[in-house]
């Protein structure tokens, strides 16, 4: 694997290999010295040319701990804000002789493009591509899935996964129903039809528009962001309603399944689509899934750089 | 194809290492046994309850992987990552015994010092192999081993165990060019 462009371009065992690399690098994030020599030498540039706090710094964290060299490059305070083009930011990297590159961008297909391109030789690894998809959240997500309620076994089959909100807008849902439902979960998408995309049908998920009658029955409750800077049109009539009928607050929180866990990619628009008590509660990984998307990063770092094609279960 | 140790052999072997490590650590007190995963790790278990036969306690035994910290890592496609459990007592201060297969460029034994070097320091690091195959590419030296196998290097020597192969054994095959 050279690449992490997109969840469709992993089968499943590749994508348990990743889950399991995952949690055998945790103890490393949980040791006293959290830092490897295994890419030592090697350069990663984080470029983001879209905001973000969490997997910018996630990646940057990963890449170090695996004593990686980190460049950090962000669209503000870069020749990108002077209109350079992907094709001449990508060939300054490859002359910089950058290993791999972590892209994130606006534009749907972006990683795609550099990964195709011959404008670089490294290893390309989407962090977020417009309304595309986010595999590296996908799999953080699965990885937190699987630690809590993973019935001892690699993937997550007999599991229902409840994603809510803004589906139209959201590469992690998008990410999320190819990753969920190849490990074998159950995944119910719960939006207005305003919030849905075009072609749904073909998702391997189920939809539905009453978010009351599905959350009593499902084992994940993952909230979405709704992404106010991505919509052009009014989607819904206002916030309060919105919150109304597809937020999660305590009194919704209350009809969960005992043991069911509440999720969300972040950041969060409290009192929006989660409210502050179900986000700072017991249930809620929030927090969790930021530690654990270090370790899954270092993972997906290792299997790209750490040498050719990933070998599967062998010794 | 050739055997070199029968099953009787590799159990002969493990009985003598057993006592050699009590004998030089004068009782299995502060000793620690870690395996190097696959079948080092297998190895370390049952040196565990051997020791634990003789001298009647049980010994703190664990895994060490040493994948991440390999000299070859770009050179071959990545391996999977086997897990490393390290026994509740810790290593800081401990004999601690490594255990291996087989013992050949001596590679994998410096990322495993590497590795315990992440982890704690102990009193004494001390090695252990069923096969001593020889072409050493580094200055390490085992000090438990099971038999010196002089073999060439076109030869590839080959261990067999029952938790994961189904019986014990050890051969020497030659490998074609």
């Amino acid at each position: 694997m050279k690449h992490l462009l997109s969840i469709s371009n992993l089968n499943k065992s590749e994508a348990i290999s990743i889950l399991d690399t995952a949690s055998e690098l945790s103890r490393v994030s949980d040791g006293a010295v959290k830092k490897l020599p295994t890419l030592r030498g090697r350069t990663i540039v984080n470029l983001f040319a879209e905001d973000s706090t969490r997997t910018r710094i996630s990646f940057e964290a990963a890449a170090k701990r695996l004593s990686a060299d980190v460049i950090n490059f962000s669209a503000k305070g870069s020749s990108l804000s002077k209109g350079e083009s992907l094709k001449d930011t990508a060939m300054t990297l490859q002359a910089m002789g950058a290993d791999a590159v972590v892209i994130r961008h606006p534009a749907s297909g972006a990683a795609q493009r550099l990964a195709d391109s011959e404008w670089m030789s490294g290893s390309v690894v989407n962090a977020g591509d417009g309304t595309h998809e986010h595999p590296s959240q996908a799999l953080l997500d699965a990885f937190t899935i699987r630690k809590h309620l993973g019935m001892g076994g690699s993937d997550l089959s007999g599991l229902s996964v409840a994603i809510v909100g803004d589906i139209l807008h959201s590469r992690v849902a998008r990410s999320n129903v190819l990753l969920l439902s190849m490990l074998g979960a159950q995944v119910t998408l719960v939006a207005p039809p305003t919030l849905l995309p075009v072609g749904i049908a073909n998702w391997p998920a189920t939809v539905s528009y009453d978010f009351d009658s599905v959350i009593p029955h499902v084992d994940v409750v993952m909230m979405l962001r709704v992404q106010q800077e991505r919509m052009t049109d009014l989607f819904f009539p206002n916030a309060r309603e919105y919150s109304r009928y597809f937020g999660l607050n305590s009194d919704r929180m209350a009809q969960m399944k005992s043991g069911a866990i509440v999720m969300h990619p972040g950041p969060m628009n409290r009192g929006l689509e989660i409210s502050a008590e179900v986000a700072d509660s017991a249930r809620s990984v929030i927090t969790e899934q930021v530690t654990n998307g270090v370790s899954v990063r270092m993972a997906i770092l290792y299997v790209l750089l750490a040498g050719g094609a990933l070998e599967v279960g062998s010794n | 194809m050739s055997v070199a140790l029968s099953a009787q052999d590799i159990n002969r072997a493990l009985t003598r290492i057993s006592h050699e490590i009590i004998e030089k650590n004068q009782g299995s007190a502060n000793i620690v046994l870690l395996g190097i995963p696959t079948r080092g790790a297998h190895l370390a278990s049952r040196i565990s309850s051997i020791i634990a036969s003789i001298e009647g306690a049980e010994v703190p035994t664990g895994t060490l992987d040493i994948t991440l910290f390999r000299d070859d890592l770009r050179m071959r496609p990545p391996r999977a990552i086997m897990p490393t459990k390290i026994p509740t007592t810790g290593i800081e201060g401990k004999d601690v015994v490594l255990v291996d297969d087989v013992l050949f460029s001596g590679r994998t034994i410096r990322a495993a010092l590497d590795a315990l070097g992440e982890i704690g320091r102990p009193r004494t690091v001390q090695l252990a192999a069923l096969v001593d195959r020889g072409h050493r590419e580094l200055p390490i030296k085992a000090d438990f081993v099971g038999k010196n196998l002089p073999t060439s290097k076109n030869q590839s020597v080959k261990v067999l165990l029952s938790e994961i192969d189904g019986r014990d054994e050890v051969t020497i095959e030659e490998e074609a060019q």
